[in-house]
Formats: C-alpha cells, sequence, structure tokens
C-alpha cells in the first residue's frame, strides 16, 4: 500500500470550480452510467480536475467532485487517496513518472533514475524552475519498450540516459518532441526485423467473405433441417399431447456443468473426493427414492436443487417461483470448475495423504504394507471394544473385525509394515500413525491384562 | 511458425491505419449480422468449441464463463465489462489490441454482449492509457457513427459501448476490484459468492473478460470454433499474444501458436537471446506473478498453460520476461516484491502486512544481510499468505518468491557468506527488521 496525504494546507488553493467546457464534459461524463450510478464517474472527474488544477488534485477539487455527484465527501477522498495516478501535492509543469518495474528495470531504469536523480534530484519536488518533478512507478505497460516514462500523457519508450535528457531539454526549450519509441520504432514491432504479418493479402481486402464457404457448405444441410422442425411444430400443433406428470414445475435441467450435476447424469467424476461423495450421494438418493416412491429424491446441495428446479431458497430473487435458478447454479459451478482447476504447486503432488489407485482396498494395501495375521474368532468369544480407541469408530472396528482384528494386543503388536497395509486397507494412510493408535492400544491392553 | 493468414491482430504493429475502412478491409465486421443471426447459443458453442482460455492470466474457459449468464432476464440488466487494466509487470499486448485494431476489440464486444443478453458494456482501461484511451474512443465513435452499434444499428440489436478508465491501481485488473472501481469505489476485490455471473456490476450479471479474449471472438467465429481448436495443442488451443521483454536483441509483441517451444519464440521473432543460449539464466514466462523458471528448464520448454504449469510456473498473461546472466536475480525478485507492496490494496491482513515484510526480508537477503534460516522462514511466510486472501494477489506476492527460493537458494546463500565473509559494524538484523 502506498502511504499517501493531502498537501498541507499551505498550498491548498481557497477554491475549485470546473471550468465551464469541462463542466459540460463532465455532464457528458455522467450520461454514460445508470441512473442513480453517478458514483461511476468519479475518477473521470477527478481525473480533469487534475488536469484543470495544473497536475494536482487539490481538497477543494475532491470536495466539488463530491457534491456534483453527491456522493459524501470521505468516499471521494477515499478514492483520491487510493489510486496512485491521483497527485496530492503539486508537480512540475512536466511530471515525469519513470517505470521502474523488473522488465524496465532490468534493461535500463536504473540509470534512467541515476539520470533524474542527478538532474532534478530526489523524487517528489518539483525543480526550481518549476519545469520539472518525478517519481519512480509502478508497471506501465510497455514492456516491449523498455526503459520508459510517461511525462505527463505522453508515453516516451526505448530510452537512454543521453535520450532522456535530450528529451528534457527539448521539453524544456519547449521544442517539438517525439512520442513513443525513442529509436524509431513503430510501436512494439522487433525493431528493423518485421518478418510477420507481410503478407498483403490481409490488408487489400481480397481475404473479407472468404470465410463464408464453411456456411454454404452446411446451409442445404440446414434448410433441410429447418423445415423438420417446421413440419415437428405443426404437427406439435395439432397432435394430442401427452399428460405431463411434471406439470407446473420447470423441468428444465440447469445447464452449468457442476460436479453434481455430471453424477446426476450418470458420469463419473474426476477428483477422487467428488467421487467418494458422489456414491455416497448416489446410494442415499437411491435409498430415498425407494422408501419415498414418487416423490423427488432428497437433494442436498443446491446446485442439485437449482438443477431440480427447486428455486433456491436464500436468495430470495423476486423471480424465484418463474423458475430462473441458473445464475445460482451457474456461480456454482463456476466455483466448482474453479476449485478443480489443478493446483500451481507442484508441491502438492507430494501430498502424502494421497491415496494410490487400485482395484480392490486390500490391492491397494498389498502394495503400501504387509498384512497382519488375523484370528478367525474373538478369543472365547469376547471380543475387545475397539472403538475404545480414538479414530476407530463402529464401522471401522466391524472392518477390523473382518480382517480378524479382535483384541487390544493384537493392533499393540503391528509391525510398521502392517500400520501401513492397514492404513492403505481403509484408505486413510498416515492416520493410525498421528491418531498413535498402537500406543493406544497398547496401554489399553495394558488397563486391561 | 504461424502462418500469416491464421494471424488474427493483422495491425498488432500499426503498420496500418486504425482506421474503421481500413479495418474492414482486414475483415473486421464482415458478417457481424450473419453471426448474430446464428443465435446466442450458435455462438456459445463456437466459443467453447474453440478451446479458448480466458487470456488474462488465470487461463479459465471463455464459452464456459459466457454459458453462467442468465438465460433469460430476471428484470435486471445483463453487463459485459472489458478488463484493459492491463497492469501486470511484463504485459503491453492490450495496448497495442487498443490502439491499432480496436474494432476487433468493438465487433468482440458487441457479439460477447449478443451472446450474454448484455445490452451495455463497459472497456476498463487503465489510467496510464491516454492514448489507448482516445484511439479506443475514436473507433467507438467511428462505429456509432455508421451505426455499427448503438441503439438502433444495423444489426438490429440494442447495444452500447463506452469507455471507462481507472487511475492506476493494480488491483483493479482483479474482476470483483475492477466492478468496484467501475462503481466509483477503491478497488477492493469482493468476495465471492456471489460471482459476478450473480451479482456484478450495479447488482446485476456481469461477466468480465480480458480485451484479448474478446477481440478474438469475431474471428474465431467467423473461420469456426474448430479452426481455432486446431491450432496450438489439445487443451492449448489458438494463438496468443506473446510479449517478450528483457534481455532479448529485439523484444517484441507477436502473435504466435500456444505450445510454440521458448527458443522458437525467441529465435524468430526476437531476434535471438543477448550473448547467446549460453547468457541465458532464466524466464519469467507469464508475468510477474508467476514463478521463474531457471534456464535448462525453460530453453525448450512449449510455451502454453500445462507445460508451463508443470515446470511449477504458468503461462498467465504469456508475458515472457527473459533474464541473462547479468542479472541479479535476488534482486529482480525483491524489486517484484516491491511491486506486489505497492499495489496490496490493503483489505486483507496476510497480504497488507506481508507484501511488506517479504520485499523487506528479500532486500536485506538482496545484500547477504540475512541469516541463513530466515530463508526457510521466508518461504513459510509466503505460505501463510498464499491462499489467505481474498483476491489472488497474495498469491502472486508469494509465487515468486517461492520461485527464487526453489531455484536459487545457493545463490542467497552465496551472498549471505560473502557478506558475513567480511567485517561490518552493523550486526546482522533479524527478520522484521
Amino acid at each position: 500500500m502506498a502511504n499517501r496525504r493531502l498537501a498541507p494546507a499551505a498550498e491548498q488553493p481557497q477554491s475549485f470550480a470546473f471550468s465551464p467546457e469541462n463542466a459540460e464534459w463532465a455532464r457528458g461524463q455522467i450520461e454514460k452510467y445508470p441512473e442513480g450510478r453517478q458514483a461511476s464517474a468519479v475518477i473521470p472527474l477527478l481525473w480533469k480536475a487534475q488536469e484543470q488544477n495544473g497536475g494536482w488534485l487539490p481538497q477543494k477539487a475532491i470536495e466539488a467532485v463530491a457534491d456534483q455527484l453527491g456522493m459524501p465527501h470521505i468516499r471521494v477522498l477515499e478514492v483520491a487517496t487510493f489510486y496512485t495516478m491521483f497527485a496530492l501535492e503539486p508537480v512540475g509543469r512536466f511530471w515525469i513518472q519513470l517505470c521502474g518495474t523488473v522488465p524496465c528495470d532490468c534493461c535500463g531504469a536504473k540509470e534512467l533514475k541515476a539520470a533524474l536523480q542527478a538532474r532534478l534530484g530526489a523524487p517528489g519536488h518539483v525543480s526550481a524552475d518549476g519545469n520539472f518533478s518525478w517519481l519512480e512507478v509502478e508497471c506501465l505497460g510497455a514492456c516491449c519498450n523498455a526503459p520508459m516514462v510517461q511525462i505527463n500523457q505522453d508515453y516516451y519508450e526505448d530510452l537512454t540516459p543521453e535520450s532522456l535528457n535530450r528529451l528534457l531539454d527539448d521539453l524544456a526549450a519547449g521544442r517539438p518532441v517525439k512520442v513513443g519509441s525513442q529509436v524509431g520504432r513503430v510501436s512494439s514491432e522487433p525493431k528493423d526485423a518485421v518478418n510477420t504479418l507481410t503478407d498483403p493479402t490481409l490488408f487489400d481486402g481480397s481475404r473479407v467473405g472468404a470465410w463464408r464457404k464453411r456456411f454454404e457448405a452446411t446451409k442445404a444441410d440446414e434448410a433441410i433441417k429447418q423445415d423438420e422442425a417446421k413440419s415437428s411444430e405443426a404437427r406439435a400443433a395439432t397432435e394430442a399431447k401427452p399428460a405431463r406428470p411434471q406439470a407446473g414445475r420447470p423441468v428444465e435441467q440447469g445447464t452449468a456443468d457442476g460436479p453434481a450435476q455430471r453424477v446426476a447424469a450418470g458420469e463419473t467424476p474426476l477428483r477422487e473426493s467428488d467421487r467418494a461423495d458422489a456414491s455416497e450421494r448416489g446410494t442415499s438418493q437411491a435409498k430415498t427414492a425407494a422408501a419415498r416412491p414418487g416423490d423427488s429424491p432428497a437433494l442436498d446441495s443446491p446446485a442439485e436443487r437449482a438443477a431440480a428446479g427447486e428455486p433456491p431458497a436464500k436468495t430470495g430473487t423476486p423471480d424465484a417461483k418463474t423458475g430462473t435458478p441458473d445464475a445460482e447454479t451457474r456461480a456454482l459451478a463456476e466455483d466448482a470448475a474453479l476449485r478443480t482447476e489443478p493446483p500451481q504447486h507442484p508441491a502438492a503432488a507430494g501430498d502424502d495423504d494421497a491415496v494410490p489407485e487400485a482395484e480392490n482396498p486390500e490391492a491397494r494395501a498389498d502394495a503400501a504394507g504387509e498384512r497382519p495375521q488375523g484370528l478367525t474368532a474373538a478369543r472365547d468369544d469376547r471380543p475387545d471394544d475397539l472403538t475404545k480407541i480414538r479414530g476407530i469408530g463402529p464401522v471401522n472396528q466391524t472392518r477390523l473385525n473382518d480382517l480378524g482384528i479382535w483384541h487390544y494386543d493384537q493392533i499393540a503388536a503391528w509391525s510398521p509394515r502392517e500400520v501401513a497395509w492397514v492404513g492403505a486397507y481403509l484408505a486413510f494412510p498416515g492416520r493410525i500413525d498421528r491418531e498413535r493408535w498402537v500406543s493406544q492400544a497398547a496401554d489399553l491392553a495394558g488397563t486391561k491384562g | 511458425m504461424l502462418s500469416d493468414q491464421d494471424r488474427i491482430f493483422t495491425n498488432l504493429y500499426g503498420l496500418h491505419s486504425p482506421g474503421l475502412d481500413a479495418a474492414k478491409k482486414r475483415g473486421a465486421w464482415d458478417g457481424t449480422k450473419f453471426l448474430l443471426d446464428m443465435g446466442r447459443d450458435w455462438i456459445i458453442d463456437e466459443m467453447k468449441g474453440s478451446g479458448l482460455r480466458g487470456r488474462g492470466g488465470a487461463g479459465f474457459p471463455t464459452g464456459l464463463k459466457w454459458s453462467f449468464m442468465p438465460k433469460k432476464s430476471d428484470g435486471r440488466p445483463h453487463y459485459l465489462v472489458v478488463n484493459a487494466d492491463e497492469s501486470e509487470p511484463g504485459t503491453c499486448k492490450d495496448r497495442e489490441i487498443m490502439r491499432h485494431d480496436p474494432h476487433l476489440l468493438i465487433e468482440g464486444c458487441m457479439l460477447a454482449s449478443f451472446a450474454m443478453g448484455a445490452h451495455a458494456c463497459y472497456v476498463y482501461l487503465r489510467g496510464e492509457y491516454v492514448a489507448e484511451k482516445f484511439a479506443l474512443q475514436k473507433a467507438v465513435d467511428e462505429a456509432y457513427a455508421a451505426r455499427l452499434v448503438g441503439q438502433s444499428n444495423v444489426h438490429d440489436y440494442p447495444f452500447d459501448i463506452y469507455v471507462h478508465h481507472g487511475a492506476g491501481a493494480y488491483i483493479c485488473g482483479e474482476e470483483t476490484a475492477l466492478i468496484e472501481s467501475l462503481e466509483g469505489k477503491k478497488g477492493m476485490p469482493r468476495l465471492k459468492p456471489p460471482f459476478p455471473a450473480n451479482m456484478g456490476l450495479y447488482g446485476c450479471p456481469t461477466t468480465v473478460n480480458n480485451v484479448e479474449s474478446i477481440a478474438v471472438a469475431g474471428t474465431i467465429l467467423r473461420r469456426g470454433g474448430a479452426w481455432f481448436a486446431g491450432l496450438g495443442g489439445k487443451n492449448n488451443t489458438g494463438t496468443k499474444l506473446f510479449c517478450v521483454s528483457g534481455h532479448v536483441n529485439k523484444p517484441c509483441n507477436v502473435e504466435e501458436e500456444l505450445g510454440i517451444t521458448f527458443r522458437e519464440l525467441i529465435d524468430k521473432h526476437c531476434g535471438g537471446m543477448r550473448g547467446g543460449w549460453d547468457n541465458l539464466l532464466c524466464s519469467i514466462p507469464g508475468g510477474s506473478s508467476v514463478p521463474l523458471v531457471p534456464a535448462e528448464q525453460i530453453i525448450d520448454a512449449k510455451m502454453d498453460f500445462d507445460t508451463l504449469r508443470n515446470l511449477g510456473s504458468g503461462l498467465g498473461t504469456a508475458a515472457v520476461i527473459v533474464l541473462d546472466k547479468s542479472t541479479d536475480i535476488v534482486g529482480a525478485i525483491a524489486r517484484i516484491s516491491y511491486f506486489y507492496k505497492h499495489e496490496s490494496c490493503g483489505q486483507c491482513t496476510p497480504c497488507r502486512e506481508g507484501t511488506g515484510w517479504m520485499w523487506r526480508v528479500l532486500t536485506r537477503m538482496a545484500a547477504g544481510r540475512a541469516q541463513k534460516r530466515e530463508i526457510d522462514m521466508l518461504l513459510e511466510v509466503t505460505k501463510q499468505v498464499e491462499g489467505h486472501t481474498i483476491c489472488a494477489l497474495g498469491d502472486a506476492a508469494a509465487w515468486p518468491i517461492q520461485g527464487l527460493i526453489r531455484h536459487y537458494r545457493s545463490e542467497i546463500e552465496k551472498r549471505i557468506d560473502q557478506y558475513s565473509a567480511n567485517p561490518h559494524s552493523d550486526a546482522v538484523p533479524m527478520a522484521a527488521e
């Protein structure tokens, strides 16, 4: 963040008003925006005020703009101090902004900076003759023409300390200067080596309309299709329609391509977490559907509700009844799509919680470690309550029992490779160590014994 | 090399007139009415089929983004906002489009607005682009005069386009900050959801697209999504403007196929590497926000979204900053850190405090005035900033530093050793100083 303050009171003018032509221009700007949204014009108006006031923005101008737009003064002060192009203190007749960000920095901006420093002294001060003041600013977006400066409104590019000094001499003396590249480039082309865009047919109009060919080929097909469509419309008008069981409910499926909807359409999600989610949801939906025939299955996410045509509950938009839930669905789909963007960092690939792909849990586990010895049944038919181990719930207890693990001492005796096997089998590698099942089991085995 | 016939921005260098007549000869506004008559769904399908990924840095599929807009209006108007707040260091492509091929952009705005049911479009330029603002405004006036756009126009689709500008805030390139700024507030990003497609400008459904993504739309629709998809590689289709800056013999903007190798891009278009290929140190291939890639990894890499992501970096805006062995790499990344410190909007604490902290520590490291254990501390802090802010500026500030430490830790250590090998009267300061 830049720390920016208004100029001291002594330098502030007593009043500010737009000149008649600028006032006219300002009205034109305000008209660009919808009724009641005139605040949108605040940046262009402040800009014009700065221009009229010799390149800097006094407090009175900020207040005048606020009054004209019906905004509280503080809101416009916020804007004026937030945006770095508003100069809050007086500047020279030629206000030099030197781009110092990396592409310029590595191509000679340091030398330009030294030249300005030598010629004009510290940044932010107006030179004695009132002609110049300068500041290092962040990327000005002319990186192919680095290094460069902006003087008032114009860019001067491809500079060297010598050409910059010459430029400043010319400006001070009122001689005409060339805006843009100072080494004879037109814009950002490779200097004296343009080897693209040389085909004259690009520019003489001979290629105009060439693209229409691809439509002419398909036109004939389309004409047939249109006829068909027309005839089917005609048929529809006369033929009796079947009764619609869904009458009164919007049946349109959301077009958004969210994971939930892809699952509903029978596609397998790409991401593992989604897949697990989807399979659970699929079964729960099936169950509910079976339990309540004819009723719509229980839907638990807004995306699904929207897909099923229910109006979104929370937004409360006035049109909720008429059924365009698309926006919400799309927002969620957008969210999901953004989230499914693969991570930027290769570090994520080394995540130790990643579960390797395998057909069944045992094969997966065999790849990870060694299967612990199991018992066919609990000793004396009195199994230990494994759920006393923090991290084991009823489900995992059953699965462990299926492996022949019934007692604390069995778990306490697991080797690291056996821990890895069970971890992979239960599909949460690493968790057994994190929750210290083995030592918990040893403690429990000890107290029991 | 991409053939001239397949280039979209035929007046990229401004060697021809940007005016309406010349633009029409180059193919702009050719059959726009015909394309509009093909219908909204056709346009979106063609855009989806083209595989065009947003050109503003994130690479989100453009056609998909358009399809997020509500099909029917609920009474609120829809808006298209074009993001011309081009401020990512290294990027200077949209500027050339607005100066030299503005009619492609205006036509694209019309087509995109139609596809989204929008009747008004705002183009938000960065404040520094004064000449570009006038050039674009001139082209808009021409289009109004020729009744190509406006309330009653030859295309029978009421459409207004307005040129708006900001005042020098990098953060306004973030879509929700841009919307805030366009509403006349400080450019502080909003929390999502609600997404702009539901609740954007003035609380109405809004789509924000980069200039280049919009400007290619007309040509894609004319020549077909399949043509565009046939260029480049799978999932990385089409052509892209590359902005090559830094230590090459002839820095330039150039339109090339995605997937061109780094070596070919520099050799064919930029007059080769300054001092030969052995002099290449590293490259920042997608604007200052992405981590750098050292010479041996980048030199024969394909310049596309997926290849660069797999190298731990990204294509971003395709702003290729090339650095040779004369570069003070730690100092260069420290300079990038200063940029993010300067441009943080101050809304989220990790970013507001973290960017300044990272810059101060990195500046000391550039001079060697640091402890080696601070390298890991710095890395840890970047991880704390990354992903803990409303917008991606925190991530963008963290990634270049992570890239530096990943590839040039030894360089930082060398400087620390060199500094501590010599007697100094001042004590080596600690982290936050």
